[in-house]
């Protein structure tokens, strides 16, 4: 009986490596679990005047012009606007994939602006199953325009504004990501004891893909009643990223002229559509564009 | 019962078959260029997988799309977004035969032509390819190399007509990879 035993283990020993021969090589190794990330939610580390959860690649150098035009209404005589351009020029770099940092200067108020923006969470699906993208950005501003009145004991402290900033984004599918913004801007100093130094606003973005290479890009700052002037707007803007091999050039509509957060936030001019004391309804919409051209400063390891 | 135990023991090494027959790798290197006036491209991959049968000379390779590292960061978002679409079709794979087995002794140290056919698939596209390549045996190590050629519009990737000059319309491929034993 146990001779029958052993023979009949042998056999079956024998057996289950022909059937594993019939099998599919690769599906004998086992499938290895990967950690999937989440890439492109966006095409630039930009929606339109505000982050998106992007970041510049370790190494790299993205460097950016930017202009906002006047109002669109002004007509032929303005050229639409573009007779009143406001520019920011600025380097954005990436030290880690995670820690980037940037700076840029501002035609509107000549403004400086710094910022670092680092990635806590990446999305992902796999052996590590992250829901959502998250970031958080720092971001300091200083006025260097001249003080309107020179007789005030004016001090430099006036001049600075701080942002900070969480970006919260999912990218649901190849087309599609929506970002959310909850934002804290202090400002040192305001015009009027009425407007609060601390504003907060919460900003709404997304991006669904056109094309392979077009893009519609669309974002919202809210700013909850009672912390600025009832003079100034929310800040909306709708525009494209045409991607052409080295260069993005996101091309939009917006109702700010401004391209620093205390700007876009706290001191949006006008809303798209609005009616003028006369109550003629007059539109805010004014144009501009975004143009980033990335540069390899440090090329990555592990490339032989 | 000592003869059964030699029955058994012959049956298990026939499973077995003395030469582990089942080689393969999670680090196979795929590398791939493109070369024209306007623009040099690489791409490398270091963790492709690899599993050959050396019994019956099957042979089938994977690589991970997103795995693949480029010098410029830009190069390797649109590899992924615009023209492998990674996230529609994750993985290039080949799933073959060598067509000359007779000629590789896998137990004797040496270089050996190899040639190779089966299906190649990249993008969602399967094609059927034939390619030559070496293996290599030296001390029990299995080395298996290959050099070949890829047209992306085989493999239904387009071009924009923008970049047509900076992207070369046969694009160099290199595959090597270091087998070990698979125990089963």
């Amino acid at each position: 009986m146990k001779r029958h035993f052993l023979l009949l283990f042998a056999l079956l020993l024998c057996s289950q490596w022909l059937v594993a021969q019939e099998e599919d090589l690769l599906s004998m190794l086992g499938e290895e679990k990967t950690t999937d990330y989440a890439t492109a939610s966006f095409k630039t580390n930009r929606i339109i005047n505000g982050h998106s959860i992007e970041n510049t690649a370790a190494g790299v150098l993205d460097f950016k012009i930017s202009h906002r035009f006047g109002p669109v209404r002004q007509g032929v005589y303005d050229m639409f606007g573009l007779d009143a351009a406001t520019i920011r020029i600025g380097f954005d770099y990436g030290i880690t994939d995670r820690l980037m940092i940037g700076v840029g200067r501002n035609g509107n108020e000549k403004i400086i602006d710094g910022f670092a923006k680092y990635r806590i969470l990446r999305q992902s699906t796999g052996k590590r199953n992250m829901p959502i993208s998250l970031s958080y950005l720092i971001d300091g501003q200083i006025k260097t325009l001249k003080f309107s009145d020179a007789e005030r004991d004016n001090k430099f402290t006036s001049r600075l504004y701080y942002t900070h900033q969480l970006l919260l984004a999912r990218k649901f599918s190849k087309g599609l990501s929506l970002q959310l913004m909850p934002t804290l801007v202090h400002r040192n100093l305001v015009p009027t004891r009425d407007e609060n130094n601390d504003v907060l606003a919460i900003g709404i973005g997304g991006r669904t893909k056109l094309t392979k290479r077009v893009a519609l890009n669309v974002e919202y700052y809210y700013v909850p009643e009672g912390q600025i002037s009832t003079t100034y707007a929310n800040s909306l803007s709708i525009g494209f990223d045409i991607e052409t091999g080295g260069h993005v050039f996101q091309l939009h509509f917006t109702n700010t002229n401004a391209m620093s957060y205390k700007g876009f936030i706290t001191e949006t001019p006008e809303d798209w559509f609005f009616k003028n004391d006369e109550g003629r309804m007059l539109s805010g919409i004014r144009f501009g564009f975004n143009v980033s051209r990335v540069f390899t400063v440090k090329k990555p390891k592990g490339l032989e | 019962m000592q003869k059964f135990i030699f029955v058994f023991a012959a049956l298990f090494l026939l499973g077995n078959s003395g030469y582990a027959q089942k080689l393969f790798t999670r680090d196979a290197k795929i590398k791939f260029s493109s070369d024209t006036p306007m623009e040099k491209i690489e791409g490398l991959n270091k963790s492709g997988t690899c599993v050959l049968d050396a019994a019956t000379g099957k042979m089938e390779w994977k690589v991970l799309i997103k795995g693949f590292l480029f010098e410029k960061a830009l190069m390797q978002e649109h590899f992924n977004e615009n023209y492998l679409e990674s996230s529609t079709f994750p993985n290039a794979q080949f799933k073959g035969q060598i067509t000359n087995l007779s000629e590789i002794n896998f137990s004797q140290d040496g270089k050996y032509t190899a040639k190779a056919g089966g299906k190649l698939t990249i993008h969602g596209v399967e094609r059927d390819v034939n390619v030559e390549g070496t293996v290599k045996v030296s001390k029990g190590s299995v080395e298996v190399l290959s050099n070949f050629v890829v047209k992306p519009e085989d493999y239904k990737i387009t071009i924009p007509s923008l970049v047509k000059d900076n992207i070369a319309k046969e694009i160099k491929v290199v595959v090597s990879a270091v087998l070990q034993p698979l125990k089963s």
